[in-house]
């Protein structure tokens, strides 16, 4: 279809943050994902925060109901999905009642009217038929009330779908309004539509005919009077997708298995927000990837242990209870000193906590939660983008040094979403398991499955390999010969050979790198994880005010990068915001005696940059 | 991409193979698995298979240090959970020879969500279920499988707990090859150990395993001289079932098995229950034959191959979907990967 002229004024904008919400039926993430998609192939940068309630379809029209996709886009780098937003999208009384207090003063309010009846009003908790659009209360923004309902109905009258079906194509007619204003074209939107109602051409033909009518009510109606446009940033030259952090883990996996000639075994039990790695890499079976939902936490990190003990690259990934259920498992892996990728998809917590909000108190859990002395190395993805790299580099841990690995994201960098310079196959290294020598013929010595290399990592007989059958297990062993051993000296020694092993993949990690900021000064704010954009976000305002703030964000947490310590001494503070009450101040206290400061936030929410720079201000105070 | 099989060196022809590992076996003298371990030797030695394709792998309690016994490869992994670890295997190696060996406590009680799991997969691979109605290992506490009133440290008063039948729960877990074997018959467990080894599927035999430091005697009934006639019914395919040296047999009366005098002609054997390792109706009776031996009346006790049926493993199907998906869309390439199906370009 071709898409209506303009007719009206276009301002230009550098960054602009909407915030749809309505029920979690309305198809509020898919109307916010396709906006993100159009935005970030017309080339703006992006960043996403979808925000949704755990049930599926919560009561209709109730608080609790209220599903939210935040998107922050501009012709400027964008770090996070914005403090606040510009533009507030609702589909019904509670969606406004929600989220008001992230809209800016002076901000746009689009309101579905339809949503806003006195059944509505009175389940978002509105009393005495109080209605906001119309009692005056929205004075401080620009109110457009639309009668999406109606309007959704009236473009579908002559269509043979029925009243409900109608509805669901409200979403479209959102998305088509909120296009025109933003001056994106249809296209995107026509083509998501056909591969999604593939087969089913009412559909297609329904929703777009909601797109189009969305687009010309923009166009037409004398509610909005100007359009605007954010033009594409100046980003760095080369091919871009948008990606989610669970994509791009599930990627990550993917290319390392690649690079490193193996086969991908993924063993999991569904469980939010992890369970898209698992949607994901099943989709990708052509690339040798096995995917097994096992019957429960424990049998998915088992059947991964088995698969790596048979050779293949054995992947596991949960969320804070099911890496509870998997723990003991985590202890045998590191025992038996095997290949093992563990993901922990960070949730709110304890116990099921908040299983669709984002946190990062489950890093104590990685660094210390097994029994016996049982250090596993812990990194942490900080953007969705970065999920690739760190499951890349998982696997590479996990392989070259024969160990688990946990590799730590959250819900809020699983979901959200990014434009992605992707990489070329080519350009990612290789990944060279330690895989055992083959025995000779007439070699009668007995193989050592322990006897390690210089880095402390022992050879990888895999079952097959001739003449090197050995047994491993749980129990203690021997040095060098892995037989079972209960010797006091043999234990103390064998506990000290598996840690000194780990330690030293310290050594493997480029030098530390500040993310933003002089090389020493007043504040330094280390952060890991999710933080990231918040924090570099608040960085580069303090330091473009001429504040001695530097940024570090902390990828490998268990071991810690050497250059860590050195660095911590060159600042007078240091300030570490967490999505928890202090885990990592905890751990750098414990390791460099600095008296590292904590930012501290636990309500399932990612921090707004304001947040960070006004716990930075009040540090830098005398 | 290779397969984890490809990173492997050929086979060549077995040469003269023993089985047995360099390590001290260390069970109490006297165990039951002792009898077990030489059968499984006698076994592989029979089938000649390369040692290096054999994997044997355990979960926790004093049947599951077994592995450690044999030069195969193998591992003692975690209590109750040897059947997961089996399954991630057995989807990246289907050409190796797998056996699993766990006991009572391990796989009915710690482990018996996987148990059942495995069953309904049908994971290809021999498991060999140590029952000796006790936790050996820990220093004797009653076990699921320990008879009602079975009195040991954690039960001074006798248990309140309504013991498993295992096989019963085998066979409702869609089990796809069932059988009882014992440690002092090894001439029937080797049979039975062989019949298992050529099914393709999981093939779950309970071997009963006298302890004879926390529980012996358990199944003195069924395995002493004496007594065992009377109360163990060897089952063989196309066979009436007969027991008591020919002169008792087993007919069904309607769905209920009833004992029948065969010596003073009455009956006749065609009127007996001719067993069917293949009916799957009436292996669930079969199961059933399950009475307390100690009890007037009590229905002998079956042993042999109860039930075998064929069916697709788990690990085949995986594999089919792989290559169904590499013949569908081509062996993956990376590159189109990363570039996922809608791309920009900036520059």
């Amino acid at each position: 279809m071709e898409t209506p002229t303009r007719t009206k004024a276009v301002q230009e904008l550098s960054n602009v943050v909407i915030l749809f919400a309505g029920d979690s039926g309305d198809g509020i993430q898919l109307t916010g994902s396709q906006f993100t998609d159009t935005s970030a192939l017309f080339g703006n940068d992006v960043s996403t925060f979808p925000n949704f309630p755990a049930e599926i379809r919560a009561p209709q029209g109730t608080l609790a109901g209220v599903s939210g996709f935040q998107l922050h886009f501009g012709s400027v780098e964008v770090w996070t999905p914005g403090d606040q937003c510009d533009v507030l999208v609702v589909m019904n009384a509670a969606a406004l009642k929600a989220n008001l207090g992230k809209l800016r003063n002076g901000g746009t309010i689009i309101a579905n009217s339809d949503g806003f009846d006195a059944k509505n009003l009175r389940l978002a908790g509105y009393i005495d038929k109080q209605d906001p659009l119309t009692d005056g209360s929205l004075a401080n923004f620009s109110v457009h009330a639309v009668d999406v309902t109606k309007m959704t109905r009236n473009a579908l009258a002559d269509t043979a779908l029925g009243m409900k079906e109608k509805d669901r194509c409200k979403n479209m007619f959102v998305l088509g309004l909120i296009s025109w204003m933003y001056s994106h074209g249809l296209e995107s939107g026509e083509a998501f539509l056909t591969k999604k109602f593939a087969g089913k051409p009412e559909l297609i033909d329904a929703n777009r005919k909601a797109l189009l009518a969305g687009f010309h009510y923009g166009d037409t109606s004398e509610t909005f009077t100007t359009r605007f446009e954010v033009k594409a940033a100046p980003m760095p030259k080369g091919n871009y997708r948008s990606i989610t952090g669970n994509q791009g883990t599930a990627l990550g996996l993917i290319a390392a298995a690649q690079k490193a000639g193996l086969e991908l075994f993924y063993g999991s039990y569904p469980i939010t927000p992890a369970s898209d790695i698992l949607h994901e890499l099943a989709r990708h079976k052509n690339f040798g990837v096995k995917t097994f939902q096992a019957e429960d936490e424990i049998a998915a990190i088992c059947s991964a242990i088995g698969a790596s003990y048979g050779g293949a690259l054995g992947v596991t990934a949960s969320s804070g209870p099911g890496i509870a259920l998997k723990t003991e498992a985590m202890g045998l892996a590191f025992m038996l000193e095997i290949p093992l990728v563990i993901v922990n998809v960070q949730r709110g917590g304890p116990s099921t906590g908040l299983p669709t909000k984002t946190e990062q108190a489950d890093l104590f859990q990685a660094v210390h939660g097994r029994n016996g002395e049982a250090p596993i190395p812990v990194i942490a993805a900080s953007t969705p983008i970065d999920c690739f790299d760190m499951a890349f580099e998982a696997v590479q841990i996990a392989l070259e040094h024969m160990t688990p690995v946990i590799l730590l994201t959250d819900g809020y960098i699983a979901n959200g979403a990014e434009p992605w310079r992707f990489p070329q196959a080519k350009d990612l290294p290789a990944i060279k398991p330690p895989f055992a020598a083959p025995k000779q013929d007439g070699d009668a010595e007995k193989f050592l499955p322990y006897l390690r290399d210089e880095r402390g990592v022992r050879p990888w007989a895999v079952p097959g390999m001739k003449r090197l059958q050995h047994r491993i297990g749980g129990i203690e062993k021997q040095d060098r010969t892995g037989d079972i051993s209960y010797e006091p000296l043999n234990h103390e020694l064998m506990v000290r050979l598996r840690a000194e092993k780990v330690a030293r993949i310290a050594d493997r990690f480029k030098p530390i790198r500040l993310d933003s900021g002089a090389p020493e000064g007043e504040l330094l704010i280390v952060g890991w994880g999710s933080t990231y954009g918040a924090i570099r976000t608040a960085a580069l305002e303090l330091q473009r005010e001429g504040r001695s703030v530097s940024h570090v964000h902390l990828r490998h947490l268990f071991p810690f990068n050497k250059g860590l310590g050195p660095l911590l001494k060159k600042f007078n503070k240091v300030l570490v915001p967490e999505m928890n009450t202090g885990q990592l101040r905890q751990l750098i206290r414990a390791e460099f005696l600095v008296d590292a400061r904590g930012l501290n936030k636990v309500q399932g929410l990612p921090f707004t940059a304001a947040e960070i720079k006004a716990a930075a201000i009040e540090l830098l105070k005398p | 991409m290779t397969t984890a099989n490809e990173v492997i060196n050929g086979s060549n022809a077995p040469e003269k193979l023993d089985y047995a590992s360099d390590q001290e076996v260390r069970w109490c003298p006297g165990c039951g698995d002792y009898s077990i371990l030489k059968q499984v030797e006698t076994v592989l030695k029979e089938k000649g298979r390369p040692k290096e394709e054999i994997v044997f792998i355990s979960g926790i309690g004093c049947s599951s240090r077994f592995p450690y016994y044999l030069d195969t490869y193998g591992m003692h992994s975690i209590h109750g959970r040897a059947p997961a670890i089996v399954s991630g295997l057995r989807a990246v190696r289907p050409e190796l020879s797998v056996w699993m060996i766990t006991g009572d406590g391990d796989s009915l009680s710690i482990g018996g969500n996987h148990l059942i799991h495995l069953l309904r997969r049908n994971v290809d691979v021999n498991v060999l279920l140590f029952n000796n109605e006790i936790y050996g290992l820990t220093k004797g506490q009653y076990s699921p499988t320990s008879p009602e009133g079975a009195v040991t440290k954690s039960t001074p008063m006798g248990s309140v707990d309504h013991p498993f039948n295992p096989l019963a729960l085998c066979k409702g877990a869609d089990a796809t090859f069932i059988a009882r074997a014992m440690d002092r018959d090894p001439k029937h467990l080797r049979e039975v150990l062989l019949a298992a080894d050529a099914h393709r599927g999981t093939s779950l035999i309970e071997i009963y395993q006298n302890c004879n430091v926390f529980n012996d005697g358990a199944f003195e009934v069924f395995t002493e001289k004496a007594s065992k006639p009377f109360h163990t019914l060897f089952v063989e395919h196309g066979k009436p079932l007969v027991f008591a040296n020919g002169t008792k047999g087993v007919k069904l009366d309607g769905m209920k098995p009833v004992v029948v005098d065969l010596s003073d002609g009455t009956t006749a054997l065609d009127d007996l229950w001719i067993h069917d390792q293949h009916d799957g109706f009436k292996a669930p009776i079969l199961m059933r034959l399950f009475d307390d031996p100690r009890l007037e009346g009590a229905l002998p006790r079956p042993f042999g191959v109860l039930y075998m049926h064929e069916r697709h493993t788990v690990e085949s199907k995986i594999n089919e979907q792989v290559a169904q998906a590499v013949a569908r869309k081509g062996k993956g390439d990376l590159d189109a990967l990363l570039r996922g199906e809608r791309t920009w370009t900036i520059g």
